[in-house]
């Protein structure tokens, strides 16, 4: 037994790694040539890329940019490949599609001030009274694309104050229905009330810029409105959804699961349609609703249902625990959903958000089986006139480099949101 | 179970005044069919420290989580501070604001930091302003020994900090009731004693406690009742002198056999 007993009566320091454990030949050798198996697919690996390389960009790096047509780039024995000309040709049109060349300061103006606007709901480091701006953007936006009377966007401002009065008002006779009076009296103010008030108003102080109608809006452009608009409008409809799921109360429970379950049933296509022609068969007659607006509803819709799904994984995940320390503490529902409980279910849930995201920004393409002119659809409308005939690589690749960069963009800083918010060491 | 055993209790601040704090009349609550309260009476008066003990599945949480609505009772009245739990969600929040409660696995925000956790509730509840709320935090952050962890994350500290810090959590609002539910069953026995020092400490502040654990140590140097519970009911309450030395029933007998036995 004496020799098993032992007493230490030092502790040990830290020592430093032995050498050889870091650095790029170690990184090789780990990652790349660990195995026989290994070498060999890493060796083949790079003979593929290598040879794919040397076939795409001799292809690319054409002098055809000043081309002007497709005839031109073949007749020119320096070309030998892409023919960038139509890039250059046709750039306006797939970034505005018909907007009026005069009036496209407007719509460069509005992804300027929408950078302003998105800013301080992205980085939180931004002073929190910029949130101002960030709220009536989506009315000055609007505005500045759509343009028209300045009165317009100002009482569609004015419709939440004619719904929040509603609720004052109602809610000393029924309590918490004032809600759904509040909401009917804002549905109906702007269906009703704006056009001929926004007239009588424009005629006494006329104050405006040029009106340009639906049918100019194209290209990138029309990507764009359509998948921010979807972006931001399905987030919070999603949470509302999720929470409807949710909850214990059986008719917003049955509401909520119809709905989403309806929604994720059809598809995008089925409902695209159901917004460029039966939803006109709803509307009161006379009424002329927008088709983009139509459009941007639809696609929110379909997203909000897949948006509520996800987050409601998010709220799966967490702990019972935590909504009873939220309870203990004496919380109530709302606070304690948006103070304790959604911040953690959306941040679990950011992968899937993002990706949400993205799948309706990839989506927005689809309105070109409607008829709206978006970069897809104006391929269509490029490669059939008499100059581009023909040509199909070139604007592909293009639109697709647009695509890429905005979902790449959006990939990136989910990934930058989830190590910020990782609080756990 | 010894933790607190070589420490002197203070037991001057530990008078039990007259005034009920919380009374339960004829508690019955089922889970489905399953009857998991039955007929519990039980008055606790102000500045009482009661220990709840016996074996799992007896009930013992669950009696605690009805005290502050955690969990519906069906059948019979539980009057906390006064007012009566019924369905009313403006009781339910009144009561909840004045009941604190500590859980098994400390349930702390781990998206807030230790600061945030203590002052969320003040601020969003009492209303009270953040400056005020945050020295409030502070103060109890001392008292619990770990005021320099304050920028921290629960994620970061040790189990026996977190459940000092879900402690401090629960008195920042100042309530006139604590709840222990299990409080020290998910921590290493290293840590049990710096969270029951802490629960020994606001006992001998006189602050009425009900206490689920199975520290025996705790119980007889702390408690002044502890009720024994078997198959969802109250089979033995007595002074924790007379629990020990002298149990009644013979479940409570073989139940104490079992855990003071090894």
């Amino acid at each position: 037994m004496s020799e098993q007993s032992y007493v230490r009566t030092e502790m040990l320091s830290e020592q430093p790694a032995p050498l050889g454990q870091t650095g790029m030949l170690k990184w090789m050798r780990e990652n790349l040539f660990s195995s026989i198996m290994n070498s060999i697919m890493t060796v083949v690996s790079f003979a593929v890329i290598i040879l794919v390389l040397m076939q795409l960009i001799p292809w690319m790096m054409q002098p055809s940019w000043v081309s002007g047509s497709l005839r031109q780039c073949l007749d020119d024995p320096n070309i030998d490949g892409a023919c960038w000309g139509v890039i250059r040709d046709r750039f306006n049109q797939l970034m505005y599609g018909f907007y009026p060349h005069a009036e496209q300061w407007r719509p460069n103006l509005a992804v300027v001030l929408m950078l302003v606007a998105v800013a301080p709901v992205l980085f939180d480091k931004l002073p929190r009274k910029m949130v101002w701006f960030s709220a009536i953007y989506p009315f000055l936006g609007a505005w500045l694309l759509w343009g028209g009377s300045a009165w317009t966007p100002i009482l569609v401002v004015a419709g939440f104050a004619i719904g929040y009065i509603a609720f004052k008002m109602l809610h000393n006779m029924v309590g918490n229905m004032a809600m759904i009076g509040a909401v009917l009296a804002a549905v109906i103010w702007w269906l009703y009330g704006i056009g001929s008030v926004s007239a009588w108003l424009h005629s006494m102080l006329p104050i405006g810029i040029e009106a340009v109608p639906s049918s100019q809006f194209g290209g990138f452009m029309l990507s764009m409105t359509i998948g921010i608009s979807g972006i931001a409008l399905s987030l919070p409809i999603g949470i509302v959804l999720a929470l409807g799921r949710q909850s214990d109360m059986f008719i917003i429970k049955t509401l909520s699961v119809g709905y989403i379950e309806l929604i994720r049933g059809v598809p995008l296509i089925t409902l695209l349609f159901v917004a460029s022609v039966l939803l006109n068969f709803f509307m009161p007659p006379g009424t002329n609703f927008d088709l983009i607006l139509r459009v941007i509803i639809m696609v929110t819709l379909f997203a909000a249902a897949y948006m509520a799904e996800v987050i409601r994984g998010g709220l799966a995940a967490l702990p019972v625990g935590q909504y009873e320390a939220a309870d203990a503490l004496g919380l109530d529902y709302w606070k304690s959903m948006r103070l304790i409980i959604m911040p953690q279910a959306l941040k679990i849930s950011i992968p899937g958000i993002v990706g949400s995201f993205i799948g309706l920004f990839k989506d927005t393409t689809l309105v070109s089986v409607i008829g709206l002119l978006d970069p897809v659809g104006l391929i269509r409308t490029i490669q059939g006139s008499a100059e581009w005939n023909g040509l199909v690589w070139e604007l592909f690749l293009f639109v697709s480099l647009l695509f890429w960069l905005f979902c790449f963009s959006m990939s990136r800083y989910s990934m930058y949101l989830e190590r910020k918010l990782q609080t756990s060491h | 179970m010894s933790q607190v055993e070589q420490k002197e209790v203070d037991r001057s601040g530990m008078e039990v005044s007259d005034e009920t704090a919380i009374e339960i009349i004829n508690m019955n609550k089922w889970y489905g069919d399953f009857h998991v309260l039955k007929d519990i009476n039980m008055v606790v008066n102000r500045g009482e420290r009661i220990v709840v003990c016996g074996p799992s599945g007896s009930g013992k949480s669950t009696l605690i989580r009805c005290i502050n609505r955690l969990e519906e009772h069906q059948k019979g009245d539980i009057i906390v501070d006064g007012t009566e739990l019924s369905s009313d969600l403006k009781n339910i929040d009144k009561i909840r604001s004045e009941v604190g409660m500590v859980f098994q696995h400390f349930n702390l925000f781990p998206h807030l930091s230790i600061l945030e956790n203590c002052t969320l509730a003040p601020i969003w509840v009492r209303k009270t302003p953040k400056k005020e709320a945050e020295e409030i935090a502070m103060h109890f952050l001392e008292k619990v020994k770990i005021p320099e962890q304050a920028l921290k994350y629960p994620g970061q500290l040790s189990g026996g900090q977190q459940q000092r810090v879900a402690i401090a959590r629960s008195l920042c609002m100042k309530p006139r009731i604590m709840l222990f539910d299990e409080p020290t069953s998910a921590l290493d026995p290293e840590m049990i004693a710096e969270v029951l020092d802490t629960m020994v400490q606001l006992a001998e502040e006189g602050m009425t406690m009900i206490v689920v654990t199975h520290e025996m140590g705790f119980a007889r140097k702390v408690a002044n009742r502890v009720v024994f519970m078997d198959q969802g009911q109250i089979v033995e309450q007595n002074s924790p002198e007379q629990f020990f030395d002298n149990p009644q029933s013979e479940r409570t007998q073989l139940f104490l056999s079992q855990i003071l036995g090894h």
